[in-house]
């Protein structure tokens, strides 16, 4: 069966399966309950739930992400909602000295099963602190999962996973998609593991790869692309951390070559590790360096100005033809 | 303005401490003692001789491992010398099925839950972080080196009581409820502040239990707060008591009555004891440079150990007792000594061995790296991030 869900209805609809699934799972955030959180994600949970599954917790970010590990040593699976990208440093302490490490420290005598959802990224003309990509610190920490979904039907399972998972996940959340509509197969078999990189278009003359909000940007890219006589296959990275090379390595061994594409600043990023390791590994498969079309290595600026910030699909265009000049 | 390098005294508070024991070994018959008395004086003479007793194998445990750390058998040490009543006072009045959390010095504590004490020279010896599983160690949690972090963890765990039902259902033998030590520094951190949010939210089943033992490292407790540390909890709506640290009875009647409270279901309860570190704050910490000889004097003269001793001499007990447990003194340190020399380093799997709980790549493919590279392996067309396979082509 499918259903035709925005990104924010499939992860609200993948939070409640979570929820059913296992009575040990809690969710906790800012205003979650009775607000169901400022994008409305977890919208009913806590009617449907009661209090003592969906709690709204006081303001501060260390404070929930670290009462969220006590409660994973008490056996329960907290989700914790941090409200936008840019907040999230309050507990990036929690998260990186204590969660991440938390498994090791105990020679895995306790598992630490805790998800923190990050809504996360430009495109939506907010403030500052509200439009911001982080997701680079997580995926430098050991011991975090990160991942990040680019449709609803990957919200959808994508949460459900990183709810099962034994291991704390950093679930970044592309709020520019919240609001765009996509099917949702409701058959599990339909859901691919979350750590998988995915061929979400086939093509043959350059490999464009991207996660979260920019997946569409890059299949936009190869719309214009194919119009123009270029083949451009397009990658949804999902994960992270850790990264799931084989599907990039078939791909660039085909085309040769690769441009990374993401909103975060590209000093020290994701886009930089991928680049790297490709390099590493296909280099004679390489037709052309990789290319990396990224934010500006400046703060997130005045939202009148994220357009020209935010990396579209003229500037995967630009990079693309860069690559074919080789 | 440039700051004051030297600050009038703080106040230590609008009352006194309560305090059980006076320095000289006395009981304390006062408005704030009644209350507590009664505890104190039901107590069979070897439960008051296991507070003494703990205190003093603790005592000769620090100074079997500060002579480790100067003999280069331990990275650091970490002592306790001074504080021993705040900690064992409080660390028996939790029943067995209550959490502890400590920070990072709350050695004594974790023996009397259940800890073998050479899991902990072990951290300091570099052989591990912590690794014990606190379920085979009297619900004893493993040290937290990020100051005041563990609070939150411990107002977590309350949370999950709360949650499950286990506290407030009137059996005062399965109820439960958690014990979180941290320092006078770590109340400048906003870990602790905000644990005492949430735990005032939640009413939480756990007792705050502050050891301001005035030096966060060189930096004087008047530097960290211009009010008594115990009346901040009042500010977060959490009931607070002062206590005189060095007093083992008070340390134990009170924190017994907050954790009795706590358990009821009543909220959570702060503790601050007022007592001092007599020692280094580590083994690499140099005390003399910031400390006057006066006031190491003064809490000389009111040491835990000798005003509990002065107690039981007081109350009959016999010469044999203190003779045996000087002896047992002597072979418990000589036993951690040959134990902790005896420790063995981690094995080389434990370097990756649950960084994560499920299966991942990049460490299963960093583990094969290093098991070919150790193998002898290792050439030189292998990257040495220790991830990667060969290159396309190489070596073909």
């Amino acid at each position: 069966m499918t259903e035709n869900l925005t990104m924010a209805k499939a992860l609200n609809a993948g939070l409640r399966a979570a929820l059913e699934q296992d009575d040990r799972v809690l969710l906790m955030g800012e205003d979650i309950g009775r607000l169901g959180g400022v994008f409305r994600v977890t919208e009913g949970l806590q009617r449907d739930f009661g209090e003592h599954r969906v709690l709204d917790t006081p303001l501060a970010e260390a404070g929930i992400v670290g009462s969220a590990i006590g409660l994973a040593m008490r056996g329960y699976r907290p989700v914790c909602e941090i409200q936008f990208d840019g907040f999230i440093y309050p507990g990036f302490d929690q998260i990186t000295s204590s969660l991440a490490k938390m498994t090791y420290r105990h020679d895995g005598s306790q598992a630490f099963p805790v998800v923190i959802r990050v809504p996360y990224g430009g495109h939506i003309g907010a403030v500052e602190h509200h439009q911001e990509s982080p997701e680079a610190y997580f995926a430098h920490t050991a011991g975090l999962r990160v991942i990040s979904p680019a449709t609803s039907h990957d919200a959808y399972w994508m949460i459900q996973e990183a709810v099962r998972s034994n291991d704390p996940v950093m679930f970044f959340e592309p709020k520019s998609r919240y609001w765009q509509r996509g099917d949702v197969d409701l058959d599990a078999a339909s859901a691919e593991p979350m750590h998988r990189t995915l061929r979400v278009r086939a093509g043959t003359d350059v490999t464009v790869l991207g996660h979260g909000a920019m997946v569409a940007t890059l299949l936009q890219a190869a719309e214009v692309a194919a119009s123009e006589g270029s083949s451009l296959e397009v990658l949804d990275l999902r994960s992270l951390s850790p990264i799931d090379y084989g599907p990039i390595l078939d791909s660039v061994r085909k085309t040769g070559r690769l441009v990374v594409a993401q909103e975060a600043p590209g000093n020290v990023s994701v886009g930089s590790e991928v680049a790297a390791t490709i390099a590493e590994r296909a280099f004679y498969s390489l037709e052309a360096p990789v290319l990396r079309v990224s934010g500006f290595d400046t703060p997130f600026p005045p939202a009148r100005l994220e357009d020209l910030y935010l990396p579209d699909a003229d500037r995967v265009l630009e990079a693309v033809d860069r690559s074919l000049a080789y | 303005m440039p700051l004051s390098t030297a600050l009038p005294p703080a106040e230590t508070g609008t009352a006194e401490p309560v305090r059980l024991l006076s320095p000289e070994g006395q009981l304390v018959h006062s408005a704030l003692s009644e209350e507590y008395l009664p505890v104190i004086e039901a107590l069979p003479d070897e439960r008051l001789e296991d507070f003494h007793r703990q205190m003093v194998l603790m005592r000769r445990w620090d100074i079997e491992a500060g002579n480790l750390q100067r003999q280069g058998q331990l990275a650091l040490w970490i002592p306790s010398h001074g504080q021993e009543a705040a900690q064992v006072g409080s660390a028996f009045a939790a029943k067995p099925q209550d959490h502890v959390f400590p920070a990072y010095r709350e050695h004594v504590v974790g023996k009397i839950r259940g800890l073998d004490p050479v899991r902990i020279m072990a951290i300091l010896r570099g052989i591990d972080h912590g690794g014990w599983d606190p379920r085979e160690t009297g619900n004893f949690h493993i040290y937290v080196l990020v100051i005041g972090a563990q609070s939150l963890h411990a107002t977590g765990y309350a949370m999950g009581i709360g949650l499950d039902g286990a506290s407030g259902t009137g059996d005062p033998d399965r109820d439960e409820a958690v014990l979180v030590y941290f320092g006078d520094g770590a109340t400048s951190q906003g870990d602790v502040n905000e644990a005492m949010i949430f735990a005032a939210s939640y009413q939480t089943p756990q007792v705050f239990f502050l050891q301001n033992n005035h030096w966060a490292i060189s930096v004087p407790v008047e530097r960290q707060s211009r009010t008594p540390l115990y009346l901040r909890a009042a500010g977060f709506g959490i009931p607070t008591t002062q206590i005189d640290g060095n007093d083992v009875l008070a340390s134990y009647a009170v924190t017994q009555s907050a954790l009795d409270a706590a358990r009821s279901g009543a909220g959570p309860r702060f503790i601050e004891a007022l007592t001092y570190r007599m020692g280094a704050h580590t083994s690499s910490d140099d005390p003399t440079k910031y400390r006057e000889n006066e006031e190491l004097a003064y809490w000389g003269a009111r040491d835990p150990i000798t005003r509990m001793e002065a107690f039981l001499r007081g109350r009959g007990a016999s010469e044999s007792y203190f003779r045996a447990l000087a002896v047992e003194a002597e072979e418990f340190a000589a036993d951690i000594r040959t134990r902790t020399l005896a420790l063995q380093p981690p094995p080389r799997e434990r370097l990756f061995r649950h960084a994560y709980t499920d299966a991942h790549p990049l460490v299963d493919e960093q583990r094969a790296w290093l098991e070919r590279y150790e193998a002898g392996y290792g050439d030189a067309a292998a990257p040495d991030t220790g991830a990667a396979p060969a290159e396309d082509g190489a070596g073909a």
